[in-house]
């Protein structure tokens, strides 16, 4: 047992906890803090499925170590449904760009940082944006049309995401 | 937005009829309430909020973590396995091997030849040998690799055609084999011959033939494989597993355990995608069924992404000889294949897949002379089995190129000459007797071509750039369940209390299809309810009643009939109580908007919760079942039975690419996806299966295939099996033909996996159409294209 005391803030929430060098920030979410959302779909970077906010950056979480991310803010699809589900969440159930649901947040999560750094993305960006999620049900185009149609949501509203950390 | 919804046929005719009276006075039937609505699935916002529990994501107090060791030969004795070490090492509380499961299992009932670990010697390289229960991860990997096996190596079965022969006994790889040929390899032959097949290609003006070669390729679902086990205080095995057959899990547990069924309560968490790969009985089901009854504990098992690649039942690697004969009117005449498939290690659902690849050609053309010759064999590879559009998408390859070069020959446009030898609705297939209900076919590939601009671009496309079309059909659900017994396919139980939710018990799985929305919207257009009344629990073997499960596209067609009939008879108990309350007869009541119209004095009225309150009077909760079993089909020549199914979907597909012929590289443009499929019940899901199977068809066509090296498989990741991400996959227009079939539930059947097979020829068509190369190898890659291209020239020069 070689645990290090890891500070960082998850979802709003100061957190402290001992880890290991070697858990990866997915597994203390997951195992130590309950947030299941965050999915592990390969373990090394391939599928995108555990995508999160690190200091509102989209990072993999498998392949990111816990130990990194001392003092950073980490968001995870939780994160995003507090006292009002986001917009992309409401798009994807609406839009049927979640099938088995498994790469969703993973996807959501990406889509999100994307619209955070550029509200009207044309086809090409969100392609480009979702190039390292992969989801095997839908074929991709209703996940398009509901990042369009979250991103017209967006626009709409006056202030940025209320659960913004 | 992109996606078009239907191809006009798709109006809800029925709202234009709403409050129309028939000319003789007789009240017309209601308009629908839920059917043709675009309804996100019941289950999606527990998806993207994260709140959705998939195997994986649950604890149980006392959790132990297992792993499985596997084997590292494709074919050995194993001669000595020592697992003190293992069991030594701190934190290990069970090490469990072979000799712990005596009893074979597999899904079909003819083939049980699958054991949970390896006893005696192990048939394919990743095969479990044992597995170990721990408190952590950690220790259970580490305490894995302290096992010690030792193998004495046999001769090795790599590649199809060594298994077609006769070997010594301890070099067959299972006890039983096909009864034809016993002392091979061979799992199953199937060899039919109708019609004159040999007159026929005398009399033929064109015969291509050709053969071709499929590489094995895997579902690739997002979830890793996942199970969790706990033998509980009250002796009763909890298994919680992402599967698309608890049914059969249930069964094979029972058997293994030996155990009665009802000790034990199979539980399906969320399906993080199946596309057939969790529809099999899986020995990691086994082993930790095992793991958990030795230590009285919860044992959680979730593989890594190699592991979930080497448990396998992908698409089966095929070589196939095919030729086809026409008229020079471009009548089809006949279609005569060879075809050996590549099964792997055990025999999963291969007897029917064996079955599959011959007689789901006999549609969607009418094929009047008829042969095929079919073995499924084994070998020392990863287990094939049931995968999207199972044993119907590689010979569809072969036929839909044949059409193609038929075409090319007679000087005649492809899409013209598939139009002349379509089945027609209302028939059955010359031999197999197959019944054609609603067939949308030649709409949809009329509608494909329209939109696609296909009279404009097919042969007309500069160098470099094409068009191609592909069409198939498909079973709408196999019509002879596996297990030979009396019970219905499908049953569906519905509780309703005075609370007014709608609890519908079904063991249909979802696994992202959106089984349980179909499931609601068949209940709720019935009863006229909102559809937040209707709760599905479509999960837990003990409170749900036996569906077969989700494959062979089943679940809308027959799940969705049980469904309607349940829901059936709750409305009579209404209609009773409505009469009781009104004085008018109960059969002229309409269930439209939580309401009970009378149709004859629309002025009477009586709430959904009104009727409920009644009709409970003196009993209490209203309960219901309703079930489905298929008619009736078919012939009765021996075999007759594989490939019946009370309804057929068909597709036309059209893909327009670009290929480089420096590179080889092929970038699909747009596809035209028409489906028939029957009616669609939720527009949104439809859309939604057909682009998925467009997409899944594409990986297979371009890039997707099973490496191996001597066995062993090279790459069982998503870095080097290669699936298609949004800059390799096309523009998707899904063009929904509704056929209306008169037995699917309100005209509906199945999408799921139809729309698969029409995608690869397509592609493969328009490849030709661009630089004038017919692919013969699939996966079509941008090497084989290459050489393809290249051998063309070298012939031109000569």
């Amino acid at each position: 047992m070689n645990k290090k005391l890891l500070k960082l803030t998850v979802n709003g929430r100061a957190i402290e906890l001992a880890a290991e060098p070697y858990h990866t920030l997915a597994q203390v979410l997951r195992n130590e803090l309950n947030l299941t959302g965050t999915k592990v779909g390969c373990d090394m970077g391939t599928c995108g499925c555990c995508t999160v906010h690190i200091d509102g950056k989209a990072k993999l979480s498998c392949l990111t170590l816990a130990l990194e991310c001392q003092g950073t803010e980490v968001r995870t699809i939780e994160g995003l449904n507090e006292y009002e589900m986001h917009p992309l969440q409401k798009a994807f159930a609406e839009c049927g760009g979640s099938q088995c649901g498994y790469c969703t947040p993973g996807f959501i999560m990406k889509s999100c940082e994307l619209l955070d750094r550029n509200p009207n993305p044309t086809r090409e960006e969100i392609k480009e944006a979702l190039a390292g999620n992969l989801c095997r049900c839908t074929g991709f185009m209703k996940i398009y049309d509901a990042v369009e149609t979250a991103a017209e949501q967006l626009r709409k509203k006056p202030e940025p995401s209320p659960v913004k950390v | 937005m992109p996606i078009v919804s239907g191809s006009g046929q798709t109006k809800n005719e029925h709202q234009l009829n709403k409050g129309v009276w028939d000319d003789d006075g007789a009240p017309k039937a209601a308009p629908f309430n839920t059917v043709g609505q675009r309804i996100p699935l019941k289950d999606a916002y527990r998806k993207v909020t994260g709140e959705g529990v998939y195997t994986d994501d649950m604890k149980f107090p006392g959790m132990l973590h297992g792993r499985i060791l596997r084997a590292t030969k494709p074919h050995a004795k194993i001669v000595r396995i020592d697992t003190s070490k293992a069991e030594a090492l701190p934190g290990v509380r069970a090490v469990v091997t072979g000799a712990d499961a005596e009893k074979r299992f597999g899904v079909l009932p003819v083939s049980q030849d699958e054991l949970a670990m390896a006893r005696e010697k192990c048939i394919y390289n990743g095969e479990p040998i044992a597995a170990v229960a721990a408190d952590t991860e950690e220790i259970a990997n580490e305490a894995i690799w302290l096992i010690e096996v030792e193998y004495e190596p046999l001769q090795e079965f790599l590649r199809p055609r060594e298994s077609l022969k006769d070997v010594d006994d301890e070099l067959r790889l299972h006890e039983k084999v096909d009864k034809k040929h016993p002392k091979t390899n061979i799992h199953k032959a199937v060899d039919q011959e109708f019609g004159d097949v040999d007159d026929a290609f005398k009399q033929a003006d064109a015969m291509p033939s050709a053969k071709f070669n499929f590489d094995g390729i895997s579902h690739g679902f997002t979830e890793p494989h996942s199970v969790l086990g706990h033998w509980d205080a009250d002796d009763r095995l909890q298994l919680y597993t992402p599967q698309q057959v608890p049914h059969y899990t249930h069964r094979a547990l029972a058997k293994v355990l030996e155990l009665p069924m009802h000790q034990i309560q199979v539980t399906r968490t969320m399906v993080g995608g199946g596309f057939g790969g969790k529809s099999d009985p899986f020995q990691h089901e086994m082993i930790v069924a095992l793991l958990s009854m030795r230590t009285r504990r919860p044992v959680k098992l979730t593989m890594d992404r190699e592991e979930t690649f080497l448990t396998g039942r992908g698409r089966h690697p095929t070589e196939s000889k095919v030729a086809m004969a026409f008229d020079n009117e471009g009548k089809l005449l006949a279609l005569d294949s060879d075809v050996i498939i590549d099964g792997g290690a055990y025999g999963s659902f291969g007897v029917v897949s064996a079955y599959y690849n011959g007689v789901l050609s006999n549609g969607p053309y009418r094929i009047p002379a008829f042969r095929y010759h079919g073995k499924r064999v084994y070998s020392n590879r990863i287990p094939s089995g049931a995968m999207r559009g199972h044993g119907s998408v590689n010979p569809r390859y072969c036929t839909e190129t044949l059409v193609d070069m038929a075409a090319v020959e007679l000087g005649m446009d492809p899409c013209e000459l598939r139009m002349r030898n379509f089945l027609e609705s209302n028939t059955l297939t010359p031999f197999h007797k197959f019944r054609i209900t609603s067939n949308g076919i030649r709409e949809g590939l009329a509608e494909a071509m329209k939109r696609s601009d296909w009279k404009n671009k097919w042969g007309k496309l500069p160098y470099g750039h094409g068009i191609g079309v592909g069409c198939a059909w498909y079973i709408s659900g196999s019509a002879l369940p596996i297990h030979w017994n009396k019970l219905p396919q499908s049953t569906v139980h519905l509780k309703i209390d005075m609370d007014g939710g709608i609890t519908v018990h079904s063991l249909a799985a979802d696994i992202g299809q959106g089984s349980d929305t179909m499931l609601t919207q068949c209940v709720g257009e019935v009863l006229g309810v909102d559809l937040g009344r209707i709760h599905v629990k479509s999960q837990a073997t003990d409170t749900a009643p036996i569906d077969l499960g989700s494959y062979s596209s089943r679940v809308t067609f027959m799940a969705g009939n049980a469904a309607r009939a349940a829901a059936e008879e709750i409305r009579h108990k209404l209609t009773d109580a409505a009469a009781r309350l009104t004085g008018q007869r109960g059969e002229y009541f309409d269930f439209v908007n939580e309401e009970l119209i009378c149709r004859t004095k629309p002025d009477v009225r009586v709430s959904f919760m009104e009727a409920l309150h009644e009709a409970q009077a003196d009993i209490g909760a209203l309960v219901a079942s309703g079930s489905y079993q298929s008619p009736p089909l078919g012939t009765t020549f021996k075999g007759s039975n594989a490939g019946l199914s009370p309804s057929y979907s068909f597709s036309a597909f059209i893909a327009e690419v670009k290929v480089d012929p420096e590179t080889g590289f092929v970038q699909p443009l747009k596809v035209w996806a028409a489906h028939d499929c029957g009616r669609a019940l939720n527009p949104l899901s439809v859309e939604g299966q057909i682009e998925g199977s467009v997409h899944m068809g594409l990986g297979q066509a371009l890039c997707e295939q099973l490496r191996y090296r001597n066995g062993q498989l090279l790459n069982g990741n998503f870095l080097d099996y290669k699936i298609p991400t949004p800059f390799d996959s096309p523009e998707i227009e899904a063009i929904i033909v509704e056929s209306h079939d008169p037995e699917g539930p309100f005209g509906a059947k199945e999408c799921g996996e139809g729309a698969l097979a029409p995608v690869i020829p397509a592609i493969g068509n328009a490849i030709y159409d661009a630089v004038g190369v017919r692919m013969f190898e699939v996966p079509m890659t941008p090497d084989r294209i290459l050489k393809a291209i290249e051998k063309k020239a070298r012939e031109e020069q000569k």
